[in-house]
């Protein structure tokens, strides 16, 4: 060969090289091809780092929209929502007291398309904390925190209070009226073990509280040090927080064996409708997996066949981003019906009246009015106490996977739900009506008043009630789903009257058209 | 280096901890310790060692109407000054309860964020507060009177003019 036609030859193959670039770009990006046949729609799945947190097939039993009803993709989709919003929103805002005021403030009156993302932030957190906790009662009534789930179960929980965590302080951010005086009160939550170790006499060699609330606030007032903070967790550590519980939970429910569902539902889907199942394989595999040794569950996959199960890629996927689009929707929908509030620049001299938590912490408000301590940080920590035990308390196996599934089922949770509106209504009434222990007697001991109020008489009314449904059932789960009712009543009913009947200086009022003007 | 002092132990009677477990153990909790104390001593950072607050102790000239009816409330500042014939008294109007600050009316304090109600001397008359309003420590000095918010004094403290 000549020299030159080898410099030929180079060059052609350089220009060919450069024609079939973007074929090749393509070729080992998405190594896969198209997700046409069973195995490459498996392939798709495993192939791609985001996707593989799902199982390749899906059952059936999985993809009915009554197991679900989406509310898990749907928190997913919300967070994904607040996520880009927060991250436009960072373009302008800028955390510093009264300078963040002015930078909200442009952000929706200036700044181009501002006003909706805050709106869609706003509203996407709003649904994020309403589709967690509805996300939860859906798995807690079809009992699937039941093993193997226990732990994800916990995974949810964390979940629940990264997210109450991510939207109390996005709350503060700007720095208005409504976002000071809350984060003053729920500093001083934070501080309200002291009214224990105060009764004690200990608050000089043992202060929790105190160092709670110096944590958080980084000094002894909200001002900068406590913009600057609740800035750095509401950007950077619960959403890293929240992304790591996350990808934990979700892998779990692949490695758990996929969604919880009844004994009985393939014969259930097999009677429903008559619909061929396809063999997982529709060609050779091009290697083995050896899954009955990586997924666990109760009954061993060997041999039988994954019946009843469909290619992820498309079913589940497509459902999902349905979720998704759906969830976009209602943001879209109600943050052009509804603009995110922003009160008057924050003045520390003067509260708001009634100075009002975000919605979801109206009922924790509710109970603070009680008791700081109990209120604030003893109930919430035996409500936590307890969810986080259901799955090792009870370990039956009757009813998982079915909605109500459980000795007593539907009637059961009816009453709960009869008794759990009734019993925070009746005692509200007392207190409302009559005033409470230090009305009566002055010159009560603070830990009497802590021991006993309307927030812990509730909750124990709560707790002999669900004792009593154990006993009555003979099961543990009977007593969870009456408790678990019941806090969720409880919390409706406390945030109904913190939201629409507390008035100025925290009395109840039957409409605000009633409130004093002044 | 290694030794060999010992006999050697027979395959049935094993060493009890065999020498590089030991030795890998004893690195991994090294490693684990001190990690753990890395990050106990990162804690300290967040709990900041001087306060960014202003100042907590301010001064005002004497008011011409003092009255132990009508607090004065010196603007900016969240504490009730009061005169009655035995002298000059200040409250703090910062709820005990969660913070918020006090508004006086005739009765003594309402607290707007959960309802305490507090007597003109401080005393909880209702609502969650746990601790009566504290009396805070006053100084008059040539028609000057000086509030210091950080110190509290026993109610019923009061500094004649």
């Amino acid at each position: 060969m000549t020299p030159a036609t080898d410099k030929r030859d180079a060059l052609q193959q350089f220009a060919a090289n450069l024609k079939s670039a973007p074929r090749r770009l393509r070729e080992t990006a998405f190594r896969t091809g198209p997700p046409t046949t069973d195995r490459t729609r498996s392939l798709f799945v495993f192939g791609n780092v985001v996707l593989h947190l799902h199982s390749v097939r899906t059952h059936r039993w999985s993809l009915r929209w009554t197991t679900t009803l989406g509310l898990g993709i749907m928190s997913v989709s919300a967070f994904l929502i607040t996520l880009v919003t927060g991250v436009m929103l960072m373009f302008y805002y800028k955390p510093y007291p009264d300078v963040a005021y002015e930078s909200i403030k442009d952000i929706h009156f200036v700044v181009p398309t501002g006003r909706l993302i805050r709106n869609l932030h706003r509203w996407s957190a709003n649904i994020m904390v309403v589709a967690v906790i509805v996300h939860m009662a859906r798995a807690f009534y079809t009992a699937a925190y039941r093993h193997p789930r226990e732990f994800n179960w916990l995974m949810g929980i964390g979940l629940l209070v990264v997210t109450l965590g991510l939207s109390f302080t996005g709350y503060l951010l700007p720095w208005d009226q409504l976002a000071y005086w809350a984060i003053t009160i729920g500093a001083n939550i934070a501080q309200s073990p002291r009214e224990v170790t105060d009764a004690l006499g200990v608050t000089e060699y043992f202060d929790p509280g105190g160092l709670l609330r110096l944590l958080l606030l980084g000094s002894d007032q909200v001002g900068a040090e406590a913009l600057i903070r609740f800035y750095l967790l509401h950007v950077m550590l619960l959403p890293m927080a929240l992304a790591a519980l996350m990808a934990v939970h979700f892998w779990r429910i692949r490695k758990d064996g996929g969604l919880a569902r009844p004994a009985g539902a393939d014969e259930e889907l097999a009677r429903e409708r008559r619909e061929e199942t396809f063999p997982v394989f529709t060609e050779a595999p091009a290697k083995t997996y050896h899954l009955a040794a990586v997924v666990r569950g109760r009954t061993a996959n060997v041999g039988r066949g994954p019946e009843n199960t469909v290619p992820s890629m498309p079913h589940l996927f497509y459902a999902e981003l349905g979720v998704l689009m759906f969830t976009l929707l209602v943001c879209l929908a109600l943050s052009l019906v509804s603009d995110a509030p922003l009160k008057e620049l924050a003045n520390p001299s003067v509260p708001e009246n009634p100075a009002k938590a975000p919605w979801y912490f109206l009922g924790l408000q509710e109970l603070v009015s009680f008791s700081a301590f109990m209120g604030g940080i003893g109930i919430p920590t035996i409500v936590l106490l307890g969810l986080g035990l259901i799955p090792y308390l009870d370990r039956e196996t009757e009813g998982t996977g079915r909605w109500f599934g459980g000795p007593g089922g539907w009637p059961l949770a009816r009453l709960s739900i009869v008794f759990g509106l009734c019993a925070p209504i009746v005692i509200e009434t007392i207190a409302i009506r009559f005033g409470w222990l230090r009305e009566w007697f002055p010159d009560i001991p603070q830990l009497i008043v802590t021991a006993v109020n309307p927030a812990t008489i509730l909750t124990t009314v709560y707790a002999l009630y669900s004792l009593w449904c154990i006993r009555r059932h003979q099961s543990v789960r009977s007593g969870a789903v009456a408790l678990f009712t019941c806090f969720l009543c409880g919390f409706v009913v406390l945030t109904v009257i913190g939201t629409y009947f507390r008035g100025p200086n925290w009395v109840f009022y039957w409409s605000p058209a009633d409130w004093p003007r002044h | 280096m290694t030794t060999m002092g010992k006999t050697p132990r027979s395959r049935l009677d094993p060493e009890p901890v065999a020498r590089r477990d030991w030795l890998g153990l004893s690195s991994l909790w090294a490693m684990a310790s001190a990690l753990l104390f890395g990050l106990v001593g990162m804690l300290k950072l967040p709990k900041a060692a001087v306060l960014a607050s202003p100042s907590k102790g301010f001064r005002v000239p004497v008011p011409e109407k003092l009255s132990a009816d009508e607090p004065f409330i010196p603007p900016g500042r969240s504490v009730a000054i009061f005169k009655d014939g035995d002298g000059v008294y200040a409250i703090s109007t910062i709820c005990t309860h969660l913070g918020c600050v006090v508004k006086a009316n005739p009765d003594g304090f309402e607290c707007p964020c959960h309802g305490s109600r507090f007597a003109a001397n401080g005393e909880v008359r209702k609502g969650p507060a746990p601790r009566p309003l504290p009396w805070l420590k006053v100084t008059v000095n040539a028609g000057v009177i000086t509030v210091d918010e950080n110190a509290t004094v026993p109610h019923g403290t009061k500094v004649a003019l």
